[in-house]
């Protein structure tokens, strides 16, 4: 590298450029980490600049930790989630270099660090202003008593801390009293006494997560008394009732989202009290609760400024939508997801009422027709999402609707449905389309895909999971009208062969690819990929037998920054896995039955992966591997999920359609 | 209803006070004669009773009679409070008696002052003279302590010292007694007329519980007068012998703060501890600054410190002399030198079954983590100042 720098050393043109356009340049390379890298290498002068501007770090390794914090010293936000291992070295570490500077920390995917070395953060980096601790279940109220001494701290996410008590969330109320957002979903150590004393101390609380706390409407009265509370998330409390609710009546003037999804001990009775919120409620998700009827759907009618509601799972009466469709306010946003008990009749009176609905999810809603996508369609034209995976008794027919009178649709998802060509047809009039999921949906045939391809050039994600009639021609159509195109789901279409992967390797942006089960594709497609599509982080070839080492050696060479690659059952070697190693960003890897795979080559695999957090690997490996493996892969924050599942051959799409109707 | 204090006023005579008082009366003397005819019939019936029950009835009757007589003068308007002082038998003076004696070799003259005051207290007007009793102002007293409560009644039943524990007691019989109006304090019909409410002052000059005080809060009873100027006058003689910390004036308080001293394990970074964990939560939130201190233990990881600090004080406690009172608590600690001694038949009638059972965790598991943080900055307590209360109070 120094070499490239020696050359330019007399004058450089670019050292014209002043320093606040070259920052202006950064701004805009967001979009591939590795942009940057190639910008710093352009002269000694960008190399400083870059060094300078960078605020945000995201590193891969805790050992160059040192080194790269020396070179960024404006770093205001570090992202820890890709280094598993943090130990109080590191924050030491961090904390003696960025001390002022440093405003966010994220630790929740790391682990091996103590409050001795979260102790030593806070007290040098006075700034903090936003921490991630999630998933820290060892922690225990030594941690939170130090974070407490963050005083500047707004937001703080404390999901999954199991071991941290009342004892220690008391600490924190009384210490980080800027608090605005705060998360303790999951911790099960706090209860009533730790929330109550927030309330009490913390008066800035804009957001709060109290998911699956164990709290009661002691604490929830108290709650209800801060003055800028928004966000409430009370998800799975189930020592929240009727009663508890009763702290409503007392007010709460600024709560605009209230979470009470699986509390199920709250019914009508309670949600009544909901009314003194009238003023403020925006958003209110009821998912998993108690009946949707029409005691509960009139208890909620004077809302005025409710606009999204959430209702999944809830076993739902027509007399209950009929009510909702009387609401006074007009919603936009309706989630009917896996509601039992939707027809026709309910369904319609809601959507002709509402018409001004964006988004309407019906997933799973068995019992309706043609007849209620024909209402949906008919008043709500303005619809921007619309979900409605297995609505198996919708007609094909009642497709065409979509695409004749919802031209606005952004999201679509009509997985497992009886969708055709013609639905298809219609469907690419929706110019705005950037996310259509045509997964299961055995009727369609590249003639539609090709409508689809040709018109919906906005198109970002396109799922065609097991839509077993499609072929290449499909796919060319997509990958030439879609050239945005992130995500894509080819996974058991049998016909899809290497020409599909050269077209897409077109798609610069492709971050996903799906293509399990593809038999025809081989490594050379995977090599055109690698090499088209440097932002691809997430590959999964499973079952793609003709892929071999030669599709692994470019993928090594070219996508760095793949995290996630799955290569069960595909023709890859020891080779293959140990070039793969090469991938500095690779965190995990499914390998199971890969035939070509000695314990040896894995063991040399995995030890030179250095950044892996996740192996997938079949039981019988668990005696051949060293147990000294272990304990190194362990220390290095490296988990084995063992799956003793035996060999499978893969069954016809439609004979699989078949099982899974008897199944259910 | 036949307290002094409430029938002492013969100025306003309410005749409709009167007529409930008799009607009373009238019960009463109803209930006595139907327990007569029962034992009539009894003794008609079979001659060769025991004699227990006869004894247990004539003492029946003798406390419905003493009952009757009270409020029959109670009614008439002429009570001194020398009448019920003699009348009750266990009059809670003499064990105000006991108690000061006790406290009488430590004490200073004031104190004395004191137990001649309460002796005199069969002379009303030397009362109100040496304390200066004062009428119709609200009462408010935060000395009291259960066990020192002075006013009983006989009309409650045997078993329950004041009729609030009667009440708390009655909660178990049933939904009925529930209901705020049955918990709330009874309205004494008996003298509905304005009372005279006889209240005392400290004799500490400058003590806001001193009638010269700009802002005076009477005490209820001689005995708050008592346990007030021991508490806030006298020095704290009586130290736990388990923590070495807490010192106490009043035995009781020793005796009560015993029963829960080392259990305290929920701990404020000001040093106080609580028995409970929302009364630490009470605490921190109406404090600024305070927070919950983490165990020791945790933060530490080693129980090495704490072991030091119960090593010395369970050093010292095997110095120090027996004391009555604590003699439970030291007898389990000293078991570990000397075994044989303290657990003799002997030393058991003396210090008594009870007490043992209110101890009944071996001394090193009492003090738990948080406990032991506490102690780290106390283990230096000098051991001489504690066997000089050993010895001194407690014989």
């Amino acid at each position: 590298m120094k070499k490239q720098l020696v050359p330019e050393s007399s004058f450089s043109r670019f050292d014209l450029l002043s320093e606040e356009i070259v920052f202006i340049i950064l701004d805009f390379l967001n979009e591939n980490p590795l942009d940057k890298k190639s910008f710093s290498r352009v002269s000694r002068s960008f190399y400083a600049i870059e060094s300078r501007h960078r605020k945000f770090l995201k590193p891969l390794r805790s050992e160059h930790l040192t080194k790269i914090l020396n070179r960024y010293r404006y770093v205001s936000t570090l992202d820890l989630s890709m280094c598993p291992r943090i130990t109080d070295a590191s924050l030491g570490v961090i904390s003696g270099r960025c001390k002022e500077m440093l405003r966010s920390i994220n630790l929740s995917r790391s682990k091996f660090f103590s409050h001795v070395g979260l102790s030593n953060l806070v007290m040098n980096c006075g700034n903090l202003v936003e921490i991630d601790l999630s998933n820290a279940t060892e922690l225990k109220d030594s941690a939170a008593a130090a974070i407490a001494g963050a005083k500047n701290l707004e937001r703080l996410c404390l999901a999954r801390c199991k071991s941290i008590t009342d004892i220690g969330i008391g600490c924190i109320a009384v210490g980080c009293r800027k608090l605005r957002f705060l998360s303790l979903k999951w911790c099960l150590g706090v209860g009533d006494l730790g929330v109550g004393l927030i309330a009490v101390k913390c008066k800035e609380i804009r957001s709060l997560d109290l998911s699956y706390l164990p709290i009661t409407s002691k604490c929830l009265s108290q709650i209800l008394q801060l003055q800028h509370l928004e966000d409430l998330v009370l998800e799975g409390c189930f020592g929240i009732d009727d009663d508890s609710l009763a702290a409503l009546k007392l007010g709460c003037k600024s709560l605009e989202t209230l979470d009470m999804s699986s509390c199920q001990n709250v019914s009508h009775v309670g949600l009544s009290s909901l009314n003194s919120l009238a003023g403020c409620l925006q958003q209110l998700n009821l998912s998993y609760g108690s009946r949707v009827d029409r005691a509960l759907a009139d208890s909620l009618r004077n809302l005025s400024m409710l606009h999204s509601v959430k209702l999944d799972g809830c076993q739902v009466t027509c007399s209950g939508l009929k009510a909702i469709g009387n609401w006074c306010v007009s919603l936009k946003e309706l989630s009917l997801s896996k509601c039992m008990g939707v027809t026709d009749e309910g369904l319609s009176s809601v959507v002709t009422k509402h018409k001004d609905m964006k988004k309407l999810d019906i997933t799973c809603c068995r019992k309706i027709t043609h007849l209620s996508l024909a209402n949906i369609t008919n008043s709500c034209t303005s619809l921007v999402s619309l979900k409605m995976e297995s609505c198996t008794s919708v007609s094909a027919e009642a497709f065409v609707l979509i695409g004749q009178r919802c031209q606005f649709l952004e999201e679509l998802d009509v997985t497992d449905n009886e969708i055709d060509d013609d639905g298809l047809i219609s469907i690419s009039m929706c110019a705005q389309l950037s996310s259509l999921k045509l997964g299961i949906c055995l009727n369609i045939t590249d003639e539609g895909l090709i409508h689809i391809g040709k018109c919906c050039l906005k198109l970002k994600e396109i799922d065609l999971y097991r839509s077993a009639g499609i072929t290449d021609s499909s796919i060319l159509a997509i990958a030439c009208g879609c050239p945005g195109l992130e995500m894509i789901n080819i996974a058991y279409c049998e016909f899809i062969s290497d020409r599909s992967l050269k077209s897409l390797s077109k798609c610069s942006k492709l971050n996903t690819l799906e293509s399990r089960g593809c038999p025809l594709i081989t490594s050379s497609g995977l090599a055109a990929i690698a090499v088209g599509c440097k932002q691809l982080f997430k590959l999964d070839i499973k079952k793609c037998r003709n892929v071999d080492d030669a599709g692994m050696i470019p993928l090594a060479h070219f996508s760095q920054n793949l995290k996630q690659i799955n290569l069960s059952y595909s023709s890859v070697t020891d080779v293959g896995l140990l070039s793969l190693a090469s991938i500095s960003c690779l965190q995990s890897i499914t390998i199971l039955h890969l035939e070509g795979l000695t314990p040896s080559g894995l063991v040399a695999a995995l030890l030179a992966c250095g950044g892996l957090i996740k192996v997938k690997l079949h039981a019988s490996f668990k005696s051949l591997l060293p147990p000294l493996l272990f304990e190194h892969l362990d220390a290095r924050g490296c988990t084995f999920q063992w799956r003793a599942k035996t060999f499978q051959a893969e069954l016809d799409p439609k004979c699989w359609k078949l099982q899974l109707a008897d199944a259910e | 209803m036949s307290d002094p204090q409430e029938s002492n006023n013969t100025q306003d005579w309410d005749p409709r006070a009167m007529l409930n008082n008799l009607s009373f009366l009238e019960k009463k003397i109803h209930q006595l004669q139907d327990l007569v005819h029962v034992i009539v019939r009894r003794r008609a019936q079979s001659t060769g009773q025991a004699d227990e029950i006869l004894v247990q009835q004539q003492q029946l009757m003798t406390a419905d009679l003493t009952s009757i007589i009270v409020q029959l003068i109670s009614t008439a308007g002429s009570l001194l409070p020398s009448v019920k002082q003699t009348l009750c038998p266990e009059s809670s003076i003499s064990q105000q008696f006991g108690v000061t004696n006790q406290t009488a070799g430590v004490s200073d003259n004031v104190v004395f002052q004191h137990n001649n005051s309460v002796n005199k207290l069969e002379d009303p007007s030397d009362m109100t003279g040496f304390f200066g009793a004062e009428q119709n102002c609200p009462i408010e007293d935060h000395e009291m302590k259960s066990d020192d409560d002075a006013d009983e009644g006989e009309n409650l039943p045997p078993g329950f010292k004041r009729d609030a524990n009667l009440r708390m007691h009655m909660r178990g019989h049933g939904d009925e007694y529930k209901t705020p109006a049955a918990l709330a304090k009874p309205h004494k019909e008996s003298s509905s007329e304005p009372i005279l409410i006889k209240r005392y002052s400290c004799p500490y000059i400058g003590c806001k519980r001193n009638k010269d005080h700009k802002k005076f809060q009477p005490l209820k009873t001689i005995l708050c007068v008592k346990n007030h100027y021991k508490r806030t006058h006298c020095d704290k003689t009586y130290t736990c012998s388990r923590c070495n910390t807490k010192k106490f004036s009043v035995i009781a308080d020793l005796k009560t703060h015993e029963k829960h001293c080392g259990r305290d394990k929920w701990l404020c970074s000001c040093g106080t501890t609580f028995s409970r964990k929302d009364k630490l939560f009470g605490h921190i939130a109406l404090f600024q600054g305070h927070t919950p201190a983490i165990p020791v233990e945790e933060s530490k990881g080693s129980a090495g410190p704490s072991n030091k600090v119960e090593q010395l004080e369970f050093k010292y406690k095997s110095d120090a002399p027996s004391g009555s009172s604590c003699r439970n608590v030291m007898d389990l600690e000293r078991s570990g030198e000397d075994p044989i001694s303290y657990f003799s038949p002997l030393n058991f009638e003396t210090s008594g079954i009870d007490g043992f059972q209110e101890f009944p965790r071996p001394p090193f598991e009492d003090s738990e983590s948080s406990f032991s943080f506490l102690l780290s900055g106390s283990c230096d307590y000098p051991p001489k100042n504690g066997r000089y209360t050993g010895s001194n109070d407690m014989e």
